[in-house]
């Protein structure tokens, strides 16, 4: 079931009550087992999320190089907390935990982009360009 | 033609690779030079990434770490010819974090296109499987048995042992899982090994199939790694192609398929059998064992399932003889081990070499200490799930036994260093956070224990009661321990009671409580 989700989500952008429904009669399932799927795994979505996605690793590698401080200089200044979006819809802020970009941290992903040593001046950057 | 490597691995990808490649390429087309770009996997040596490559007639001359915007002047200081740059590193084999390792499971990662069969082959590629298409099941059991070879997922359950349980199962259809769903802090082996040498994965799954008789194999990986997913997925369509997999593997062997799976964000799917039900459409919740995977498995049939470094140990196993492999190593740890240094180090990146080495060696002789300059204070080993080691205990040897001998892990041989700024209380924190964040649910001692945890470490940092709490944490640590069904809520006592035995001053310095003084 987990390809025909990303894909509905891919194509969508969240997995909604329509699509369970779907999944449902097509593979014989109760709305139940699918619901109980979806919500299980933390990459699927019931609302939709902000025209971009910014994921920022909050695990033990970011964290020893001062993960803890970068997280907090984004959420202000994108004006939102962790998993939240923006009021115009321009963003959503995510913690994931790790990239594998464990020897280059701290580290995110804007849209499926990596990026690597997060510092200050380059949350300026991203925060910037999000606002675009 | 002159060939530039230009890595298409995370780490490079993560500092500007792509936009350093699309500089060169303009560059390329502008001024017509007689050069082509190739996107290399990485060498590991992640603070040069993104390290760039020419050949020249004198071999392959290293630049890094190069940023967006510097190909320019690189071109004009003669970069296509190996000219002189301040970051001119010269021949990379030779860098003293490279020549001094054992390279056999990453020989190749850094060095090929990944994805082209060519360069797999010219640096013995496929050797490996040639041989196994000779003998028979048993006999390539037997050499992966003999070579001493054990999971490098973390548990170190001798592999042959497991492939010859599934051998013995009869069945109408068996599995090869690869298990690539690496969650854990600190680790970026499975990663590199499939952005870098990801035809060395399907190399070992055909072996791994040849040997128990099973048809069809699963690679399992996060939905985190989008690079990886990319040059995995494209390295079975050409291995289709070329025949190497199919109706018949190399053309004379029997059928074998391998298809690429994603997992959706959840940790505890890199749990074998919570793999197992995530790879069949369901929650990803453990099973209980017995039964064992090897006796039912995916699907209830029998099912080989391997961590990726396993799997991609056996080609040079099988390639170069039991022996060979089996003479690396120290006591019943036999072969090369891919140590990952990561965090707040000087030098971070992969290190694959013999077991044995000390966790200091490793963490200032080859991490070179913090990259903050500051003291180390204290290393975890094996993931958020993990001891943390104080420096009194960098005498340990990285084996399997040793470091269970001082109630720690190895794991997958991930290492995150901190310097003397952490605060080891909020670190047992975390654990309980992150075990109760990812916890399947299903078994009530990490469910729960992770959340009264969490609460019971809260009231310590607020000064609530510390001695009583803490007696409370040492007692949940406990059942958590031999009360869970896996190793998520079974772990998750290594970070929090290693914090507390070694850096006691963390945990009693909030003690001096303004309750208790109140009352």
């Amino acid at each position: 079931m987990l390809p025909i989700l990303h894909a509905l989500q891919g194509r969508f952008g969240l997995i909604g009550e329509e699509a369970v429904r779907l999944i449902s009669a097509e593979l014989n399932l109760s709305r139940a087992e699918v619901y109980g799927v979806v919500s299980f795994y933390h990459d699927f979505r019931k609302e939709p999320h902000g025209r971009h996605v910014l994921k920022v690793c909050r695990a033990e590698a970011c964290q020893s190089m001062g993960s803890d401080a970068i997280a907090d200089s984004l959420e202000r200044a994108l004006g939102i907390k962790f998993g939240e979006t923006s009021a115009d819809g321009q963003v959503t802020l995510e913690a994931v935990y790790c990239l594998g970009l464990c020897a280059v941290a701290p580290s995110a992903m804007l849209d499926g982009r990596l990026i690597g040593r997060l510092s200050e001046a380059k949350v300026a950057l991203l925060a910037e360009e999000i606002r675009l | 033609m002159i060939r530039v490597f230009i890595p298409l691995d995370s780490f490079a990808v993560a500092l500007g690779a792509d936009e350093i490649a699309d500089e060169l390429a303009l560059a390329i087309t502008r001024s017509d030079l007689d050069a082509t770009i190739v996107r290399n996997g990485s060498h590991g040596l992640a603070w040069l990434e993104p390290l760039l490559e020419v050949e020249t007639p004198e071999g392959r001359i290293a630049y890094g770490p190069i940023e967006p915007g510097e190909i320019a002047g690189l071109l004009k200081a003669g970069f296509l010819t190996g000219g002189q740059h301040p970051k001119r590193i010269g021949d990379i084999q030779k860098h003293p974090y490279l020549a001094n390792q054992t390279r056999l499971t990453f020989r190749r990662c850094g060095i090929i296109d990944p994805l082209s069969l060519g360069d797999y082959r010219d640096l013995g590629g496929f050797e490996g499987l040639k041989r196994a298409i000779a003998m028979t099941p048993h006999e390539i059991v037997q050499e992966v048995t003999d070579s001493g070879l054990r999971g490098r997922g973390g548990a170190g359950f001798p592999t042959g042992v497991k492939w010859k349980t599934v051998l013995e199962t009869e069945a109408d259809r068996k599995y090869i899982v690869v298990n690539a769903d690496e969650g854990d802090s600190g680790t970026f082996a499975d990663r590199m090994i499939m952005e870098g040498d990801p035809f060395c994965l399907i190399e070992g799954m055909v072996i791994a199939g040849l040997a128990t008789k099973a048809t069809k194999g699963f690679i399992y990986t996060r939905s985190e790694y989008p690079v990886a997913i990319r040059i995995v997925e494209e390295a079975i369509r050409l291995a289709y192609e070329a025949g190497i997999i199919g109706k018949s593997v190399m053309g004379t062997g029997p059928a074998f398929d391998i298809e690429m799976r994603v997992g959706a964000g959840a940790y505890v799917c890199g749990e074998e059998t919570a793999l197992l039900e995530s790879l069949e459409g369901k929650r990803g919740q453990v099973r209980a064992k017995p039964p064992l995977p090897a006796h039912k498995g995916f699907m209830d049939r029998p099912t080989v399932i391997n961590n990726i470094i396993s799997i991609t140990s056996v080609p040079i196993i099988l390639a170069e003889g039991a022996e060979q492999y089996k003479n690396f190593g120290t006591g019943r740890s036999r072969g090369t081990i891919p140590i990952q240094i990561a965090g707040n180090v000087k030098f971070g990146g992969l290190y694959e070499t013999a077991f044995g080495l000390t966790l200091g060696e490793i963490v200032d002789g080859i991490g070179g200490g913090t990259a903050s300059g500051r003291p180390v204070r204290a290393v975890q080993v094996g993931g958020p799930l993990g001891a943390y080691f104080p420096r009194e205990l960098f005498d340990t040897p990285f084996d399997y036994e040793a470091f269970a001998a001082r109630d720690g892990l190895i794991g997958h041989a991930g290492l995150v260093v901190f310097d003397d700024s952490v605060d080891m209380l909020k670190q047992a924190r975390f654990a309980f956070e992150f075990c109760a964040i990812e916890s399947c649910g299903k078994c009530t001692p990490c469910r729960i224990g992770a959340v009264r945890g969490l609460e019971s470490v809260e009231k310590i940092i607020a000064g609530d009661r510390p001695a009583e709490n803490i007696a409370l944490v040492e007692d949940l640590c406990n059942t958590m321990k031999f009360g869970s069904l896996c190793a998520l809520g079974g772990f998750t006592p290594y970070p929090v009671m290693s914090a507390i035995t070694h850096f006691p001053e963390d945990f009693h310095g909030h003690s001096q409580p303004v309750r208790e003084a109140a009352e």
